[in-house]
């Protein structure tokens, strides 16, 4: 491990930055949800009641979880089918310049499911194989509703915890109503104006061709870039317009851009932990589980990051140089820090090591899976990291929603294993935890691993999955399981080797991604409706401690033995195993 | 329906999911599923686009166009993305995985112990001392220089490893190689708030820099 | 006139006959029931035998984590059995038996502990079923409400009594079953059930009425009206609680039951996927390792005692000579949060002593002294004797040195109705001298009526009295010759028993409120209550507003725990989350409440509740035990399986194991050594202390918790190094 002064600094800033968003974004998703005044009531106010008037939403009626996960549901498979024909048929539908073919079945249903779910993994160049239209359509609209339903969803079930009584966890149509139009739109109207000041591209002209001085002949992939790369990072979605998602200079064109893509990525994960404390009436609480979480977001980008710049030692063997200081000759003066060093295979300057790294723990911490450098080129332990933050269920902040819920989940397994040990049933937020509870939170917690190591483990020893593997040896391996853990993890970034597109990949990789988001989904509701109709008991002496360091710590150690520890055999084989041969020298 | 209408915030109104006909559950569930997603797809998939377009094109028409650079009134590059640069005269960029197709952008995705990768890179190291005869063997060559970038067109080079081409760029030009250096000097783009990013330099600007330094 | 004078003479709660309070009284004493060593050679025997019998599939799946144990262990057997005839894997042979061995050795050692905990309670099942004697019983033909002597009776053997049937019980019979008294009264020795040898009154009517089969008449007799079918009597339903026979399982317990069988599935699926993962690597693991691996990362250890615990903590409430109906009041009764304790006989002594004589209107201290004792002196209530006592001892009022002759005097009862009590004294023809003591305004409406001034000091000492927390009794006397006049107040005071604040201190601690229930008025309550330390009170109870303040407090999310045993009880003992009916109390409030206290013995409930939680964290403990030592495992095994494929992860061996076969063999023999040496534990239960939870879950989390990470590495590398020195692998 190797670390840079300036390295840290970057970590430290940008938590000091998302720990000073946490408490307006909180407040302003509370205003919104708890249907207080927004800045923005006046001019959208209207629209919203029109959007239910024409959709025959009843604002005032209450669903409880049932009605409201069959609404999320539904809405789902609305917009599932919808994507799905926009991607068959943009062969023949307008706005496609570049005059793509309609999308092949096995690929239309993974990327239609892979956007219905937050996941946006891509087995799909964008500026090779989708239109225009598709982009605007089909998937901008999936990465604002897919975002606004992983909002709901976790505001649903923190509505649950904190219920004094009844069983209704709102309105879902009035809720994803209202996340679009008062907090996911009006930032991105912002946000994308920025990206384009910054020198992203927002043009329905088609490819420019240009000739460079030497004439180098070039084609420049432009298009409606910056309006979908804003819902795409705050939105958590991490499907690019380009295939190099983050990395293209087109939708990530500065050191500038790039720090405020990674805060939109924690934004609303922070926020909605304050707005969790706040609703549940004790602040303690939410920043309880921001302190539990953020320790474990420091400790993943500090690992990172020193496993990133000590480099690749194999390197060393053709000359190049890991050095982050280097003198270059005699006659040259000294320029400090003039090259990144590090492992710098499939990372851009202007990122370098710091930046690519803490945007790689970022994007897997939270369910966002854009990137800007490719994990797959990332040192072994480089890589497990952010494989590892997927498969604990993007809990770490967990962007919008799904990772939060995901949190819920362990804060409530860890309330029932310790807080026996204080002689009572356990309770959160004052509310028992009991049969229903223990049972929903475990089967959530199984998802991961079900999904993640069945799929992994059959593609292993299954001819053709074998065979789509770039990179041989304990690397193929973890090729292979971080496939299937940013499928069922929703997140959708990947060790991008893999030639993913075939029919198999295509048809496992939606099932892991529909058992990843409906499978854990449907549990965590049920969780919260069960919470929801529960007695909360007052607060004493005798009851569990909820917030503070000590249960922070409980919570990261469950987190950890729990939730961890279930892939170190399997990490076994494959990043920790890579490492080892890695330093004695050995390559594939 | 017996949907009661009460404030949003008592809970009065709570209903289980009811044996109803499907004519209510249709009325309760798709009707506002395809509603909204009809909807949504119009203000998000057109109104949202095309007025960022409007707003972009009006406020900032360079950028939202490519950020493209005109050379005699022919586009000769976009000024954010990297190319391909042979000539000796020219600073290089990084290796690119792409060849810099600024139309199918990606990286090598090769792992760190895929023996592949070490070839790719001893052949990028082989090609860089070949380019740079002057640069004595013993000098490390930065690791930029030799790995892929992740987008295929990286438009940045390192610090140092615009002073690893000094001498070949110098002599292709007929300048002093301190001519050179100021003008890399001159060119380096710092950290975000001194803090974020790295220090780099832009390939095309530091070219075109050269040749308008020489009347180019 | 201030509240404190309304009070009635005696205790607050309703009247009661004064048996019942006697009876309540002698329950201080009794012999601690038979305590039985952890390891009593006889219980150690028969659980020996049953866990081998306890290795039916059909009774191990139960228990889905041992079930996955004892599978893992025939998958190894057949592979030690393959191993004789295949030459492929015959050199792991030694291996395979003896992880094998140790595999079935798990299983063993968890069918052990819980046989253990089942013996102990079929150890206390034994001793309560020798009361159970099928006497023959004198049954009656219907409708007989009285006794001749030798009345005709049909014999019949109890077991073929039947509910409703009538049955006469004579002085030296055992009570044939359970049974309310329709006439007549007797001693019974309950000693059989309860451990205590003083014999109780029972008699018909009122809140005495319930005796129990298989307890014994002394003296006297009873007709008594069966109210339980065989086999469903109070005895029968004991032996079944403590034998844990048709146990269910507590809704914690089926949680945590959950929770093992979702790990155990998600740990299987780790290292069955493990297998593909291998074999990508190009080299297969032994299914003997993938066995042990995985019964090693599956939480065995709290599998394997989780229905220890439970059964243990159902015994300990046996112990302390409570039966719980069911494991869920043992387990509610960790989660009380509210506890109702009656004043009287919990907070209190059960009886007023009078402290001090407060003489008014110039009348002096012995003449005052002089009248209480007098008017005390036929009163056998422990507050008339207490007036004596106080008289007697310090006042120097000599009982035989009065001119008084007892014959001539004519004791008046307290009724409820005068609220006073009192004697006559007839003076050789003179009209009687009065003597009245009782609630301040009964007796100053008497001596009004007799046209006695009321002295202006009166009120204000009565006052007094009644704002610390005692009773007032005024005592005033109407002589035949002189004016009568009103005396004096007598203190009677509530003597809080001993120890209680600290108590209450502690229950304070662990969360739990107090709240003390009386018929006091208001502000005698109070002062009692403050100087109990209670952290509330409900003064002037009566059982609907018991049962509104227990509604209150559930309805704000509280559990509540109270004692009782009269009829009028039973809706509020069955309303509270933990209702404990005395033993001496009516059949109603036994079956109303979830408990029983065979002792009587209202303080216990203090003793319950920390039986439960005492329950809850200890499964807490080992739980969060088993699942830490899951770390330490993975480092012992992991290593070991691949390092033959990958030399490298010889890095990952940080205990320093001696060789692959010594680790995986280590790790499974510390899995089930720990099962055998938290029997102790289990059975046991953790102590609890009564402090704040947050203290309590730090010290158990560093005990349990960071301890369950770090022991595992010392002993699996401590065994490790014993398998070296014995070279045996």
């Amino acid at each position: 491990m190797t670390f840079t002064f300036n390295g840290l600094a970057q970590i430290a800033v940008y938590f000091g930055l998302i720990v000073l968003l946490t408490k307006p974004v909180g407040l302003y998703l509370n205003a919104v949800f708890e249907k207080k005044n927004t800045w923005f009531e006046r001019v959208l106010h209207p629209v919203e009641r029109g959007f239910y008037w024409v959709s025959g939403v009843k604002e005032d009626e209450q669903q409880d979880w049932k009605a409201y996960t069959v609404a999320m549901l539904i809405f789902s498979v609305a917009g599932l089918l919808l994507l799905y024909a926009i991607e068959r048929m943009q062969g023949v539908l307008p706005a496609n310049p570049q005059n793509f073919a309609g999308l092949d079945p096995a690929l239309a249903w993974n990327t239609a499911v892979s956007f219905t779910t937050n996941t946006n993994w891509q087995n799909y160049g964008g500026e090779t194989t989708m239109s225009y239209l598709t982009q605007m359509l089909g998937l901008a609209f999936h990465n604002f509703t897919s975002a606004a339903v992983g909002i709901v969803l976790a505001v649903a079930v923190i509505r649950g915890f904190v219920r004094r009584s009844g069983k209704s966890l709102g309105n879902f149509w009035v809720d994803l109503t209202r996340c679009i139009l008062y907090i996911l739109l009006p930032i991105c109207v912002v946000y994308a104006l920025f990206l384009v000041w910054q020198g992203v591209p927002q043009t329905f002209n088609g490819y420019t061709p240009v000739t460079s001085l030497e004439g180098f002949k070039q084609t420049l992939a432009l298009g409606p870039v910056a309006s979908q790369e804003a819902i795409k990072m705050l939105g958590t979605n991490g499907g690019g317009f380009f295939n190099a998602n983050s990395a293209h200079p087109f939708e990530n064109p500065t050191p500038f851009t790039n720090l405020i893509e990674m805060l939109s990525i924690f934004t609303f994960g922070a926020g909605l932990l304050y707005f969790f404390g706040k609703v549940a009436g004790n602040l303690k609480i939410g920043w309880s589980l921001f302190g539990a979480v953020s320790f474990l977001f420091l400790a993943g980008a500090v690992i990172t990051l020193g496993a990133e710049q000590q480099g690749n030692p194999l390197l060393a063997t053709v000359h190049a140089t890991n050095a982050p200081l280097v003198q270059i000759d005699q006659g040259y003066h000294e320029y400090a820090l003039a090259q990144p060093g590090g492992n710098m295979e499939g990372k851009e300057t202007r990122f370098g090591i710091a930046s690519s790294t803490l945007f790689a723990t970022i994007t897997t911490d939270a369910s966002c899976g854009a990137i800007n450098s490719w994990h797959d080129s990332f040192t072994p332990i480089g890589g497990m990291i952010p494989m590892l933050n997927i498969a604990l269920g993007e809990i770490v902040f967990g962007g919008v929603g799904s990772g939060h819920y995901g949190l819920l989940m362990f804060a409530i397994l860890s309330v029932f294993i310790a807080g026996l040990m204080v002689g009572r049933t356990p309770e959160y937020l004052g509310k028992k935890i009991e049969q229903q509870e223990v049972k929903m939170a475990s089967i959530a917690l199984l998802i991961l691993p079900l999904s993640i190591l069945c799929f992994s483990a059959f593609a292993v020893v299954y001819s053709h999955g074998v065979s789509q593997i770039a990179n041989p040896g304990p690397h193929g391996l973890s090729e292979i399981l971080y496939l299937y853990t940013s499928s069922t993890g929703n997140n959708g970034s990947a060790f991008g080797g893999i030639a993913a597109n075939t029919p198999f990949y295509n048809w496992t990789g939606a099932f892991a991604m529909l058992v990843g988001r409906f499978g854990f989904v449907i549990p965590i509701m049920a969780l919260g409706g069960a919470l929801a109709g529960k007695r909360i008991a007052p607060v004493g002496p005798g009851t569990l401690p909820t917030s503070g360091g000590l249960f922070a710590a409980l919570v990261v150690g469950v987190i950890l033995i729990v939730g961890a520890l279930t892939f170190f055999p399997a990490y076994a084989l494959g990043p920790i195993v890579e490492h080892l041969l890695m330093l004695s020298g050995k390559s594939f | 329906m017996t949907t009661t209408t009460t404030t949003p915030t008592t809970e009065a109104a709570t209903e289980a999911l009811p044996q109803r006909t499907i004519l209510q559950l249709v009325g309760r569930f798709v009707r506002p599923a395809i509603g909204l997603t009809i909807l949504f797809t119009i203000l998000l998939g057109i109104f949202y686009p095309l007025a960022i377009t409007g707003l972009a094109q009006a406020f900032f028409p360079s950028q939202a166009n490519g950020s493209l650079v005109y050379k005699n009134g022919q586009p000769i590059a976009s000024a954010i993305i990297g190319q391909d640069w042979t000539q000796p005269q020219y600073f290089h960029g990084r290796p690119s995985a792409t060849t810099y197709a600024a139309d199918s952008s990606g990286g090598s995705n090769l792992g760190p112990t895929n023996s592949a990768l070490l070839t790719e890179v001893q052949k990028n190291t082989d090609l860089v001392r070949k380019e740079n005869p002057d640069v004595p063997d013993t000098t490390p060559i930065p690791v930029d220089m030799v790995t892929s970038s992740a987008s295929g067109i990286d438009p940045d080079i390192s610090v140092a490893a615009a002073y690893y081409q000094i001498a070949r760029v110098a002599k292709a030009r007929s300048l002093t190689q301190d001519q050179v250096r100021a003008l890399i000097d001159s060119h380096i783009q710092g950290r975000f708030l001194g803090i974020f990013g790295e220090p780099r330099l832009n390939v095309l600007a530091l070219n075109q820099a050269l040749d308008k330094a020489q009347g180019k | 006139m201030t509240p404190s004078v309304d009070q009635p003479l005696v205790t607050g709660d309703a009247p009661k006959p004064q048996k019942g309070r006697i009876g309540r009284r002698q329950t201080t004493v009794r012999q601690p029931r038979q305590s039985i060593s952890l390891f009593e050679p006889k219980i150690l025997g028969r659980a020996v035998v049953d866990s081998f019998k306890k290795l039916d599939p059909r009774l191990q799946a139960r228990n889905p984590v041992m079930f996955v144990v004892e599978v893992g262990s025939v998958v190894t057997s057949i592979e030690f059995l393959r191993s004789l005839v295949d030459s492929s894997i015959s050199a792991d042979r030694g291996f395979i038996l003896t992880v094998t061995l140790w595999l079935w050795f798990t299983v063993i050692f968890a069918n052990f502990a819980e046989a253990m905990a089942e013996g102990r309670g079929k150890a206390q099942a034994d001793t309560l079923r020798k009361a159970r004697t099928d006497t023959l019983a004198k049954r009656l033909p219907a409708g007989t409400t009285t006794y001749q002597v030798g009345m005709a009776a049909e014999s019949v053997a109890a077991p073929q009594l039947r509910k409703g049937d009538l049955v006469l019980v004579e002085a030296g019979d055992a009570i044939p079953s359970d049974g309310e008294i329709i006439a007549g009264v007797a001693s019974v020795d309950e000693s059989a059930i309860t451990g205590e040898s003083a014999p109780v009154i029972r008699e018909s009517g009122g809140d005495r009425s319930a005796v129990t089969g298989g307890t014994k008449v002394l003296s006297d007799w009873i007709i008594v009206r069966i109210t339980a079918d065989p086999g469903s009597t109070f005895l029968d339903r004991m032996i079944a609680l403590v034998e844990g026979a048709n146990r269910q399982k507590t809704p914690n317990e089926i949680a945590l039951n959950i929770l093992l069988a979702v790990l155990t599935i998600i740990f299987l699926l780790a290292v069955v996927t493990l297998e593909p993962f291998a074999i990508y690597s190009g080299n297969p693991v032994s299914i003997t390792a993938l066995v042990a691996l995985l019964v090693c990362l599956i939480p065995t250890t709290i599998g394997g005692l989780l229905s220890s615990i439970g059964i243990a903590g159902m015994d300990r409430m046996v112990q302390r000579n409570v039966l719980a109906t069911s494991g869920r009041a043992v387990e509610a009764a960790g989660d009380v949060d509210v506890l109702l304790l009656d004043k009287t006989g919990t907070i209190t002594l059960g009886n007023r002593m009078a402290s001090e004589f407060i003489p008014v209107g110039g009348a002096s201290a012995a003449d005052l002294a002089q009248a209480a004792m007098l008017s005390s002196i036929p009163d056998e209530t422990p507050e008339g004797r207490s007036i004596v006592v106080l008289a007697r001892d310090t006042y120097k009022v000599s009982e035989v040195g009065n001119d008084v002759q007892t014959g001539a005097m004519t004791f008046i009862p307290f009724s409820a109705t005068t609220r006073m009590s009192g004697v006559d004294v007839g003076a050789n023809g003179h009209a009687p001298r009065e003597i009245r003591k009782g609630a301040a305004d009964a007796v100053i409406t008497w001596a009004r009526e007799r046209q006695a001034a009321t002295p202006a000091d009166l009120q204000p000492a009565v006052e007094r009295i009644a704002r610390a927390g005692g009773t007032p009794l005024v005592v005033a006397e109407s002589d035949g010759d002189a004016a009568p006049r009103i005396l004096g107040v007598i203190y009677l005071k509530d003597i809080v028993k001993q120890g209680m604040r600290e108590r209450f201190d502690q229950l304070r601690k662990m969360g739990i409120r107090t709240v003390m229930i009386t018929g006091d008025n208001p502000l005698t309550a109070k002062a009692i209550a403050d100087e109990a330390g209670v952290d509330d009170f409900l003064a002037q109870a009566t059982p609907e507003t018991k049962m509104k303040l227990i509604r209150e407090q559930q309805a704000g999310g509280r559990l509540v725990a109270m004692t009782g045993d009269g009829t009028n009880d039973a809706p509020a003992l069955a309303q509270a989350d933990v209702g404990v009916a005395m033993n001496t109390g009516t059949q109603a409030a036994k079956e109303a409440g979830n408990m029983v206290d065979l002792d009587s013995n209202p303080t216990k409930l203090i003793e319950i509740v920390e039986v439960g939680k005492q329950l809850l964290i200890t499964r807490g403990a080992l739980t969060t035990f088993s699942i830490a030592n899951d770390v330490a495992k993975y480092f012992a095994i992991i290593p070991a399986v691949f390092v033959a494929t990958f030399p490298q992860l010889q890095t990952l061996n940080v205990m320093g194991l001696a060789t692959p076969h010594s680790a995986i063999l280590s790790a499974v023999i510390f899995n089930a050594l720990i099962i055998i040496a938290l029997i102790p534990l289990a059975l046991r239960g953790v102590k609890y202390r009564a402090v704040g939870a947050g203290r309590l879950l730090r010290d158990n989390l560093l005990l349990y918790g960071v301890g369950g990470i770090i022991l595992p590495f010392a002993g699996i590398k401590a065994i490790d190094l014993i398998l070296a020195a014995l070279h045996l692998s």
